[in-house]
């Protein structure tokens, strides 16, 4: 820990949030002109982003605008190549330790859910707390047990993924990136593989952990969820951060003309 | 036909089109077909051994073999029986097929893993090892390190000599043999006593990681136990251990464990093929768990050996081990090769020799058959329990 | 809009920053790449020399190699042999005519676009096997008899896999349908008859084959040793057939059944028009690849006294007039085996991930 970049960071501190009350306390994320090319493609171009613990925010944008790639960058599943990323004070690069320290501080819920077919529910969720943060196994289930209740399937403790819906898997990815009890939660599109009637659920063990005070950067279309829980919206076109508001602006009166295309095609729907 | 219609049940259909009475038909037609193509087939070869003079029934195993075994691991000799001579060539199929299954198991995951190194020269050799020696013939492999590689060793009396202990020439590869002496129990103790205390180590590591989450480095302490404690126990009890050299006399040399060069290319020729195809198949295993399942292990925190171990390696080896059991009974069929260059298998013994002297086909094809029979209905049995504990742990 | 000229930094990778990250990435990888590249140079030189520069590719007979390297003469010498085996000279005609059609309905089956090349396929399945059936062995319209004991060398190895693939496709098929039947003798038979033959090595059946079957057939009537050969080789292949159709039968969507049934087609309208045409599809790599098994399989036949291309081969290196040749002879035969089994492995690899892709909806 302790990374001696604190003093760049203060001048672009000036445009955070303006709902942040504990302006004192240093950003979790500082995202500083990042840029990230797939071979010659250049997918990301010039990011800034500062996020300040507990925030949430969400991303949206066209498919194809570098969304995922974006958040999966801020626990290094994929890599940049230029500008920096500061993650709860700890500087991405290829320093291995680095990496570890930061994924384990920040989990992460995927579009396919991605449990391990050959592991439980419950063991899904103590994999991790047991060999990683080295936590006795009778602790860990306890833990597990208490965020299954949070996401309200603790019945399904001893089953198999497989065995579940799909709504029921979301959840358990959830409550398996709880159980690292991480400062930071990424998720990258959570409800699009889901069936309708299964959307809500999952989006309603969501808002409850955002009014817990969990910092959460969420890729999502769901336009009602961005409305009731973001505090700031952040609209990504062809890799690029276009536009930049809290919800009631964002929605009510968008700047840009790319934002406005969007938000036109999105709410027809 | 018309008044049919006044029955009060409803017409069934005529019994030629009822579905019933066909498929019935069929299978009566079908067993018929069977059992009188069986029954000529037996008819005709009794009247034929009977014109031939061949005796039937398996009476023929209590008799006198008369001919000699380059190679058995059970005691035998010319004078003993031709059931006797059943038991030396299955001895040395399963010695073969065992040697060959460990081999080509090791080499088979070494080559797999290779293939996906990040080593581009180490993954390139791979792939050209498994393309190249998984198209060309098993028999010709055979015939190569027989009669191109091992027939061309020098004779024994210029035998490679290795240290004055090991020789090996053109009659096989002969190794000193390791004679036990008095207090050697010691040692085999030592052996024992280690083995308990690793898997005592393993339970007790096991219950404090789940107690108390520390992790215990089990496989290094263990290593460590297996090779100390055994190699000391040896010293204590005085090093009660004798090597019997292999020594030249006359001719050949005497003395000592001989590996006979039909078993060496046999071995060597098997293992590397089915190598080749344990290969690919741990490949493809390896690369059948999906880049979400490791992206979420590393999501988790897991770091990449930790990954490996607790979410590839256990996904992956659900879709190796079908067919890798499958590749295992290849090469015990493929063993039976060993006819082509004399190394006294089942095939070549009992269904060569002992065929042609006794001229009782039927019986001792019968035999043979069934011993693979068995083999194969064991290894599909050990399939069907894995799949279902599969299924039941997955669903 | 905001197009960016931008470019990765770094991005060109020259050969120095490749091998860095290909070759020596880690300790551990630089050692590997050490070791195993020292090997590969160290053997490479010898190898390069012994097969082309000090090898010995003109003259007549064996004292005509100077022993330092590869002595393919030798291979020149009895090529004929290796190729026909014992069919005499001034006939061996009809068997290059055969080579001709071979390699006319099948090498297009390579070419993407070839015009017709399904047409040539099909010919090359029934046709070409019926002119091969009347020409190969003579003894009508006028052609001079050449019995089978005088077929041999590769001829003869394309023969028994070639028979051995077209003869057991058709009993494969009756058996995988059996095996998938609803009638529980049928079943039965079926898969006892196949699990049975798979059990069994086929140096077993060979031997069954040769030395069995004259004890089960009645008295005076008998078959030459290729045709017991070919009999155990296709009962044998069948029962491997039939589980490669089988997997494609099982790949078949039970609404194709169904369908077939909401139209009023019988068992055997169903399959034939329906279910096979779409199955045998699907399996066209599967039965590629056990062609590929089959032919290296032929070799065998050479244990119970054919002259396959290996026979041909091992009788020569064999024989005193040529001595140490072995190696050559084997390198030989490997490399004949090895280009049509890696050229119609690639083919078959290339067909199955287009179905793959055809397939997934
Ligand atoms: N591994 C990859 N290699 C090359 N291009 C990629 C890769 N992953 C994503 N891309 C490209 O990068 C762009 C951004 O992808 P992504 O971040 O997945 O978009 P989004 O999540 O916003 O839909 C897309 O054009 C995609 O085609
Ligand atoms: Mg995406």
């Amino acid at each position: 820990m302790g990374n001696p970049m604190t003093e760049q960071t203060q001048t672009s501190e000036t445009q955070s949030s303006p709902r942040s009350e504990a302006g004192q306390k240093p950003d979790i994320i500082r995202v500083e002109g990042m840029h990230k090319w797939y071979g010659d493609f250049h997918v990301l171009k010039d990011l800034n982003l500062n996020v300040k613990q507990g925030e949430r925010i969400v991303i949206c944008g066209p498919s194809g605008s570098g969304k995922s790639t974006f958040i999966r960058c801020l626990n290094r599943l994929e890599e940049h190549q230029q500008g920096k990323i500061i993650v709860d004070e700890v500087e991405l690069t290829d320093d291995v330790r680095h990496i570890d320290t930061v994924r384990r501080e920040v989990g992460m819920v995927f579009q396919h859910f991605n449990l391990f077919p050959h592991l439980t529910v419950l063991e899904n969720c103590c994999l991790s707390p047991i060999w990683v943060r080295k936590i006795p196994r009778k602790e860990a289930e306890a833990s597990a047990m208490e965020y299954l209740e949070r996401v309200k399937i603790p019945d399904q403790a001893n089953k198999f993924p497989g065995q579940l819906s799909g709504g029921q898997q979301q959840r358990v990815a959830i409550a398996r990136a709880l159980c690292m009890k991480p400062k930071i939660m990424l998720f990258d599109e959570p409800t699009s593989a889901l069936d309708p009637e299964m959307i809500k659920e999952v989006l309603d063990v969501m808002i409850e952990l955002a009014g817990s005070g969990m910092t959460m950067l969420c890729v999502t279309h769901e336009m009602g969820f961005a409305k009731t829980v973001a505090d700031r919206v952040i609209f990504m076109d062809g890799g690029e951060i276009v536009e930049e508001a809290p919800p009631h602006e964002f929605f009510t009166n968008p700047q840009e003309a790319r934002t406005q295309k969007f938000l036109k095609q999105i709410l027809q729907h | 036909m018309k008044k049919q219609t006044i029955d009060s049940r409803p017409a069934g259909p005529k019994p030629w089109y009822d579905p019933r009475v066909r498929s019935l038909f069929f299978q009566v037609v079908a067993i018929t077909l069977v059992f009188w193509g069986g029954w000529t087939l037996v008819d005709n070869t009794l009247s034929n051994m009977e014109s031939r003079g061949i005796s039937t029934g398996f009476g023929f195993l209590e008799e006198s073999a008369g001919f000699g075994i380059i190679m058995h691991l059970v005691p035998y000799d010319a004078t003993m029986s031709y059931g006797r001579t059943f038991w030396v060539g299955l001895t040395n199929t399963l010695l073969v097929s065992a040697m060959g299954v460990v081999a080509a198991t090791i080499l088979g995951f070494v080559l797999g893993i290779a293939r996906l190194s990040s080593n581009w020269l180490v993954a390139k050799i791979s792939l050209a090892y498994i393309e190249v020696i998984r198209n060309i013939p098993l028999l010709l492999q055979i015939f190569f390190w027989y009669f191109a590689v091992l027939s061309n060793l020098p004779s024994p009396r210029q035998s490679v000599d290795v240290g004055g202990t090991l020789f090996l020439n053109n009659r096989g590869l002969y190794l000193p043999e390791p004679l036990t002496q008095d207090g050697f129990g010691l040692v085999w103790g030592g052996v024992l006593a280690a083995i308990a205390a690793v898997i005592g180590i393993r339970l007790w590591a096991k219950k404090r990681q789940l107690a108390t989450g520390q992790i215990f480095p089990t496989f290094k302490v263990g290593v460590a136990i297996l090779v100390l404690v055994p190699i000391i126990s040896y010293l204590v009890a005085g090093r009660p251990l004798e090597w019997e050299i292999p020594a030249l006399k006359g001719f050949n040399f005497g003395g000592g464990i001989t590996i006979i060069p039909e078993l060496a290319a046999l071995w060597i020729a098997l293992s590397l093929y089915t190598a080749s195809f344990i290969a690919e198949i741990v490949r493809s295993g390896i690369l059948s768990v999906s880049k979400g399942q490791t992206e979420a292990s590393k999501a988790l925190g897991l770091p990449h050996g930790l990954t490996l171990r607790l979410v590839v390696i256990p996904q992956a080896m659900r879709v190796i081990i079908p067919p890798l059991t499958s590749q295992y009974l290849n090469l015990v069929k493929n063993s039976s090769l060993a006819t082509a260059i004399g190394y006294p298998d089942l095939v070549a013994v009992f269904m060569g020799t002992t065929l042609n002297q006794t001229g009782q086909a039927v019986e001792v094809v019968a035999m043979t058959m069934a011993v693979y029979l068995t083999i194969s209905l064991l290894i599909s049995l050990f399939m069907n329990i894995y799949n279902r504990a599969v299924a039941i742990k997955e669903r | 809009m905001t197009e960016s000229t931008m470019k990765p930094p770094k991005k060109v990778l020259s050969p120095v920053n490749w091998m860095r990250q290909h070759l020596f990435s880690t300790w551990y990888n630089a050692l590997l790449t050490v070791v195993v590249g020292y090997l590969i140079v160290t053997s490479v030189g010898p190898l390069l020399n012994w097969v082309f520069f000090d090898a010995n590719f003109q003259g007549s007979d064996p004292s005509d190699c100077s022993g330092a390297g590869a002595c393919w003469l030798f291979i020149n010498q009895r090529l004929n042999f290796f190729i026909y085996g014992f069919y005499p000279d001034e006939l061996q005609w009809r068997v290059d005519f055969m080579f001709l059609l071979l390699a006319v309905s099948f090498v297009p089956q390579f070419i993407e676009r070839f015009p017709g090349r399904k047409w040539l396929g099909i010919f090359g399945m029934t046709g070409l096997p019926l002119i091969g059936f009347f020409l190969i062995p003579g003894g009508s319209f006028g052609l001079e008899q050449v019995e089978s004991t005088k077929w041999g060398g590769l001829m003869l190895t394309l023969i028994l896999a070639y028979i051995g693939i077209i003869a057991s496709l058709p009993i494969g098929t009756l058996l995988a349908l059996g095996r998938r039947s609803e009638m529980p003798i049928i079943r039965g038979l079926c898969v006892v008859f196949i699990e049975v033959w798979r059990a069994v090595p086929l140096i077993t059946v060979l031997f069954m084959a040769s030395v069995m079957l004259p004890l089960f057939l009645p008295e005076g009537m008998n078959f030459e040793k290729l045709a017991r050969a070919l009999i155990g080789i296709t009962l044998w292949q069948s029962a491997y057939m039939a589980e490669v159709i089988r997997g494609g039968l099982q790949a078949i969507p039970r609404g194709q059944y169904e369908a077939a049934d909401a139209l009023g087609l019988g068992y055997w309208r169903k399959m034939g028009l329906i279910v096979l045409p779409q199955a045998l599809k699907l399996v066209i790599p599967g039965i590629v690849n056990t062609f590929i098994a089959l032919f290296k399989d032929t070799t065998l036949v050479l244990i119970i006294g054919l002259f396959d291309i290996l026979g041909t081969v091992q009788s020569t290196v064999t024989d005193p007039a040529w001595q140490n040749v072995a190696v050559e002879g084997y390198v030989f035969v490997a490399f004949c085996f090895w280009v049509f089994c890696f050229g119609i492995s690639q083919y078959s690899q290339k067909l199955e991930r287009k179905l793959d892709t055809g397939h997934k909806t």
